[in-house]
């Protein structure tokens, strides 16, 4: 056991490392972004009237939720090629956290859309509001605060699964650190810096949910 | 349902809404049976029975919170079908106030009550901010316009609702137990309003156990019993000679807990 200890590569690396969390940044906002609009979207198909909606979003819960996110990227990334449809590895990435988060959103959302009185949306349709109007304009935004906490952790979980999209090498921290510590094998001092990096941004994101809360969802409440 | 009797539009051309002997069945339950029933423009009916007689039921039929699968319901002389071109021009007519308010709590006082006119209606925001405020006023907290629902007391956001509702302009008002999930410190003022509303010439149909309020400004007081009307009549004589025995009974127990 004597191993030195030598920052020298990691502090080299420094630049391709921030710009790797840069590259994170990118995927999880991207990944968070789609996986919102599925969320919304999946929510409102799920409790539509048409069996085909509601039965097509209850199969696609089922199917990402109960099989691994890196066999979804492969899929994405190695086997729709085949079917005509190539990407590259950070569109991929960002399409695979969408789809992913979606499905967890879909169903957190739908807790929120659930909690909504059956009052609040009678009194908007009294009004002359149509279905599709209340749900946007009185049951989304409580339904969302009500589930806010469960989201911003799902998708603090979305940021960190990230690191999955190195194995198809698309741009970001774990696929950076693993090529420093390939040409350099400093593993424990790249390993060790990134770890902290990811708990930074872990970090910065709950900071940026905390300001999405104050700033959206500050209302009062009985 | 049909379109033949426009024989009858002379008549219903004075009545606001015409209940035409209306079933609702909610699945094997029959929650309504044979209900006639005919709203003058300007009148104003007190809905009372016990509890699970109906009455929500019956004035959620007319604007359509509830479909009822047979009878003919018009409002304005608007036959109330299934399809959304009819509920729509309904529900523009129909103003409804909740137990529960239903106030949005996402919203302060004055956007509930531009809500439905901007998105329902297509007002612009200015006109829909004045006639807001204006009706805020009428229901005597404008002051509150700026807050949240829940800042503010039960009594309050009962009359930010009326307030709300009257935004949409509408011609029929709908009660459903307005002061039943009030404090009892709270109940006068918002039966104030009503009976301001009232003498203003608002037709209204009110389900209520407040009997003060229904001598007050009721022309007619309407009993239920099990999905059916079982008397009507007015006021004065409603509540001295009423004719049924469940009515009477019925009374009895009202005033007794009140
Ligand atoms: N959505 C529903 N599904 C099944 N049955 C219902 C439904 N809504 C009401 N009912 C039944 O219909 C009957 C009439 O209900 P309704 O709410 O109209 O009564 P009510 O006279 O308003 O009573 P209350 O004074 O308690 O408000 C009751 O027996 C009730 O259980
Ligand atoms: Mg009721």
């Amino acid at each position: 056991m004597n191993y030195v200890l030598d920052f020298t590569p990691v502090i080299d690396g420094l630049p391709d490392l921030l710009a790797g969390c840069l590259g994170t940044f990118l995927l999880a906002l991207g990944g968070m972004l789609l996986a919102i609009i599925i969320g919304i979207g999946g929510v409102v198909l799920r409790d539509s009237r048409f069996p085909a909606c509601r039965w097509a979003v209850k199969a696609f819960v089922e199917l990402i939720r109960n099989t691994p996110f890196l066999v979804q990227i492969f899929f994405i990334y190695f086997a729709l090629p085949l079917a005509g449809l190539r990407l590259d590895p950070t569109p991929t990435a960002i399409i695979a956290l969408g789809i992913n988060g979606g499905a967890y959103a879909i169903e957190i959302i739908r807790g929120g859309v659930q909690s909504i009185s059956k009052g609040q949306i009678e009194a908007g349709l009294a009004l002359g509001l149509h279905r599709a109007l209340v749900f946007r304009l009185i049951v989304l935004k409580p339904a969302l605060r009500a589930v806010f906490p469960s989201l911003a952790s799902q998708f603090v979980m979305l940021t960190l699964t990230t690191s999955v999209a190195s194995a198809i090498s698309a741009y970001e921290l774990t696929s950076v650190a693993q090529r420093i510590e390939s040409e350099t094998f400093r593993s424990f001092e790249v390993f060790g810096t990134i770890t902290l990096m990811y708990l930074v941004i872990s970090w910065m994101m709950m900071a940026f949910f905390s300001l999405i809360s104050a700033r959206y969802f500050s209302y009062p409440v009985k | 349902m049909t379109r033949h009797d426009t024989a009858m539009s002379g008549t219903a051309a004075e009545a606001m809404i015409v209940m035409a002997e209306v079933e609702k069945w909610y699945g094997s339950f029959q929650a309504l049976s044979g209900i006639n029933l005919s709203v003058r423009r300007g009148e104003k009916i007190v809905l009372c029975g016990p509890s699970g007689s109906g009455k929500s039921t019956l004035i959620r039929c007319i604007n359509h919170l509830e479909a009822y699968q047979k009878g003919e319901i018009r409002v304005g002389g608007t036959l109330l079908g299934d399809d959304g071109r009819t509920i729509d021009a309904v529900r523009r007519e129909v103003g409804m106030v909740f137990q529960h308010f239903n106030l949005f709590p996402h919203m302060s006082v004055l956007r509930n009550c531009m809500l439905a006119p901007m998105r329902a209606l297509g007002i612009g925001r200015k006109e829909a901010e004045a006639t807001a405020r204006d009706l805020l006023a009428r229901v005597k907290i404008i002051e509150q316009a700026d807050k949240y629902p829940a800042q503010l007391s039960g009594g309050q956001q009962q009359r930010v609702a009326i307030a709300r509702a009257l935004c949409m302009r509408p011609s029929v008002m709908l009660f459903d137990e307005p002061t039943s999930a009030l404090d009892p410190e709270m109940v006068k003022e918002v039966l104030d309003t009503m009976v301001a509303l009232a003498e203003e010439g608002m037709t209204m149909i009110c389900v209520t156990h407040e009997m003060g309020f229904a001598r007050q400004v009721a022309d007619r007081v309407i009993f239920m019993a099990e999905g059916s009307i079982v008397e009507e009549a007015p006021p004065d004589i409603f509540f001295t000679q009423p004719r049924h025995a469940r009515t009477r009974k019925f009374l009895g127990e009202i005033l007794r807990s009140h």
